[in-house]
């Protein structure tokens, strides 16, 4: 028995841990998939590069959560040689068919809202944002939805001459580094590894068996 | 017996300094459980910015500088002894397929299912496509 006056340590503790109510993960866990396929996002921004960066950007982080990642740029490639021209097209395709040429156990389906900077007058934005769907391929229930966002400004505060000068050179810095490339990969890091709304820990993980996410709650017995 | 070295200090009245600091230390070590980030299972190398580049700057990443760079990363991988993250030897089973090495690339889907047998299918009909 531990000590009583280390008890109330233990308790704030886990209060600290806990995750707010209403993050439903019981379907994710039930249908829990080994193996993720990312489908060539749809683009609503007008950066054509987009779901390119964002593809870029997306292996690692649901690698690192413990998942099997198919090859993303040979999985574009393979649709397109077999008559996918579009991102459109791809989406379209059959969770059977998909179960068949892939073997994917889940299809995260992407579709990119806003993307690139925005010039103003003296300062300029970045932003990446997208939503993204978690589809398991042989029941096509939605496990899990969140969106990737992030934004990051530049130029502004001081004198309005300092501020043109500053406005100028960032936007040449901007314009020779593309900013995107790195907000995608923090948006997608946040996404995928939040505590209350990103993805459980997957099988490749270490940690997949202590994830209490999604599991019945211990203290609520059942009928 | 090694609980009851634990459990004494935490009944005499002497040890309640000691209690104190276990406390802090078990409530610590709790907290950290919480806030520390996914430890990285993988060896990324340039993966990701060869992705990049093949689509935003093609002439940075053309085929042949692929293979180099993912071989030269697979051996760092087995130097520092961690894993090749999924997918990266199906992509560089890709490469050397464009490039017209049938067995190399053979060898890489071969590996990559080997490694990930959540790829089975996806490689086994490259596979069939290659030997046919």
């Amino acid at each position: 028995m531990p000590s009583r006056r280390v008890l109330p340590w233990l308790l704030v503790s886990l209060i600290s841990c806990a995750t707010p109510p209403g993050n439903d993960y019981s379907l994710f866990r039930a249908r829990l998939p080994r193996s993720i396929l990312v489908m060539p996002p749809l683009n609503e921004s007008i950066d054509v590069n987009a779901p390119y960066i964002f593809l870029a950007t997306i292996t690692r982080p649901l690698a690192n959560q413990g998942y099997y990642v198919f090859p993303v740029a040979m999985v574009d490639a393979f649709m397109k040689e077999n008559g996918l021209a579009s991102a459109y097209d791809m989406h379209n395709v059959s969770l059977n068919k998909i179960h068949e040429v892939f073997g994917a156990d889940a299809v995260l389906y992407v579709t990119i809202l806003d993307w690139g900077q925005k010039y103003l007058l003296l300062s300029s934005n970045t932003v990446v944002k997208s939503q993204a769907r978690l589809v398991d391929v042989r029941s096509g229930q939605t496990l899990w939805s969140g969106e990737q966002y992030a934004v990051e400004g530049s130029g502004g505060g001081g004198n309005l001459i300092a501020m043109a000068i500053v406005a100028v050179v960032t936007q040449i810095i901007d314009s020779l580094t593309d900013r995107t490339y790195e907000l995608s990969r923090q948006a997608n890091y946040s996404m995928i590894y939040d505590q209350d709304d990103g993805f459980l820990i997957g099988p490749y993980h270490p940690g997949f068996i202590t994830d209490p996410r999604g599991l019945p709650d211990p203290n609520v017995s059942p009928r | 017996m090694a609980a009851l070295n634990i459990r004494l200090p935490l009944h005499s009245r002497a040890g309640a300094c000691n209690r104190i600091i276990l406390s802090i230390l078990l409530s610590a070590w709790l907290f950290v459980g919480c806030a520390a980030p996914p430890k990285p299972l993988y060896y990324w190398g340039e993966y990701e910015d060869l992705l990049y580049s093949m689509y935003l700057h093609p002439g940075e990443a053309d085929t042949t500088t692929q293979v180099a760079k993912l071989t030269e990363d697979m051996q760092k991988t087995r130097d520092n002894g961690q894993l090749v993250p999924p997918g990266v030897h199906a992509h560089l089973g890709y490469m050397h397929y464009r490039l017209g090495n049938a067995g190399s690339a053979l060898a890489e889907f071969t590996t990559e299912k080997l490694l990930y047998p959540e790829s089975t299918v996806f490689m086994d009909q490259l596979i069939k496509q290659l030997t046919k």
